[in-house]
């Protein structure tokens, strides 16, 4: 599959995927991502519930016990925050970057830099979203080897918005992973057409 | 030259990658304790947690998919293969460290608001085993992950204006 030097790409993949319509694409893309993660931060920091538990009877007046789940009792919940909080900061950046960097002039470090971040990034969420992915599995199913209560049938909100949160994250980590692929497959399209002098833009190096 | 560099640098982070992986599904598959608390027998294995049981399986798949690169690394044909799967087994690796150390951490802090008592008490040798197994994969991830970065760098390279 590997091309050889001076081969051009099959006309059709030029024809189906031109430059603007990869350009719009990608932005979009990028767009999505950067709503996916903000929604998951968001849901996340805001994501708190009080209740009132009784506890003991002590004559007539029963004894309260009001208890808080709030994301900051969690380290991996304030991980995740952080996490997705930088993604959508680096997807908003990249976005500004797409539609008004044609004014700054360093087109060569440009494109390594911008995949390295994609994939940095592309690690950070997918980390962020699996520590609270089993953090909350714990929270839904307890452990009983270590004596540990479930709580989410107590606090079922919270747990429910910590679900919505989890799904954002995800949707944004599968959205990463396709701009990361295809801004690397755009970017090896757009050079070799237009730059078809270059003979070994393609082929790995030998 | 350049190109026997190249290679020699990345078999080193394979290798170095493919050791991580490997010591670190040992050590948390023979990490087993039980203690006697009060009568009650508490034992603690691996298997006792989803998160560890995750752990395992993700490194034990790294283990062999660095084991099979390492013998195809110098074909040409599945190159651009090689480096796709790389990043999803970073990926896989990443997330599986992150999980295993949110648990871990619960285990031994606690969780005051939630009630769950630190269980590192009770198994102080199992929490060891534990904390072993996953500073080797936290090597095994960042090695996976500089060997991306390096992968890329050596894709791109004829792109840069030097």
């Amino acid at each position: 599959m590997a091309l050889q030097s001076g081969e051009k790409l099959p006309m059709f993949i030029g024809h189906i995927w031109s430059k603007q319509k990869s350009r719009w694409t990608l932005l979009g893309l990028r767009l999505l991502a950067f709503l996916a993660a903000a929604a998951a931060t968001l849901v996340m920091v805001l994501n708190k519930q009080t209740k009132t538990f009784v506890v003991a009877t002590i004559g007539t007046t029963p004894v309260n016990l009001t208890l808080t789940a709030k994301f900051h009792h969690t380290p991996a919940f304030v991980f995740f925050a952080i996490a997705n909080g930088l993604v959508s900061i680096h997807n908003l950046v990249m976005i500004m970057m797409d539609l008004l960097g044609s004014k700054f002039d360093y087109k060569g470090f440009q494109f390594p830099m911008i995949a390295s971040l994609d994939m940095l990034n592309l690690a950070l969420v997918s980390g962020g979203a699996n520590a609270a992915a089993f953090m909350a599995e714990l929270g839904k199913n307890g452990n009983s080897h270590a004596r540990w209560d479930k709580i989410c049938d107590k606090f079922g909100a919270y747990c429910d918005r910590g679900a919505g949160a989890l799904i954002a994250s995800f949707l944004a980590l599968a959205l990463m992973l396709l701009i990361s692929f295809l801004s690397i497959l755009n970017h090896k399209l757009v050079n070799s057409s237009s730059h078809n002098s270059h003979n070994n833009i393609i082929a790995l190096p030998n | 030259m350049a190109k026997t560099k190249r290679i020699i640098i990345t078999i080193l982070l394979r290798l170095l990658a493919f050791g991580a992986t490997l010591s670190a599904t040992v050590v948390m598959v023979t990490s087993h304790e039980s203690a006697k608390v009060m009568n009650i027998k508490f034992s603690a294995k691996f298997s006792n947690s989803p998160t560890f049981k995750f752990y395992v399986t993700a490194d034990a798949i790294a283990t062999g998919y660095g084991l099979i690169v390492l013998f195809l690394s110098s074909r040409r044909s599945v190159d651009r293969l090689i480096v796709i799967l790389d990043v999803v087994i970073a990926l896989i690796l990443t997330s599986s460290i992150s999980a295993a150390l949110a648990v871990a951490q619960i285990g031994k802090k606690g969780d005051s608001h939630a009630g769950w008592l630190p269980v590192c008490n009770q198994v102080p040798k199992f929490c060891d085993h534990v904390t072993g197994a996953l500073i080797a994969g936290f090597v095994a991830a960042i090695a996976y992950l500089v060997l991306n970065l390096y992968s890329l760098h050596v894709f791109l390279t004829p792109l840069f204006p030097v």
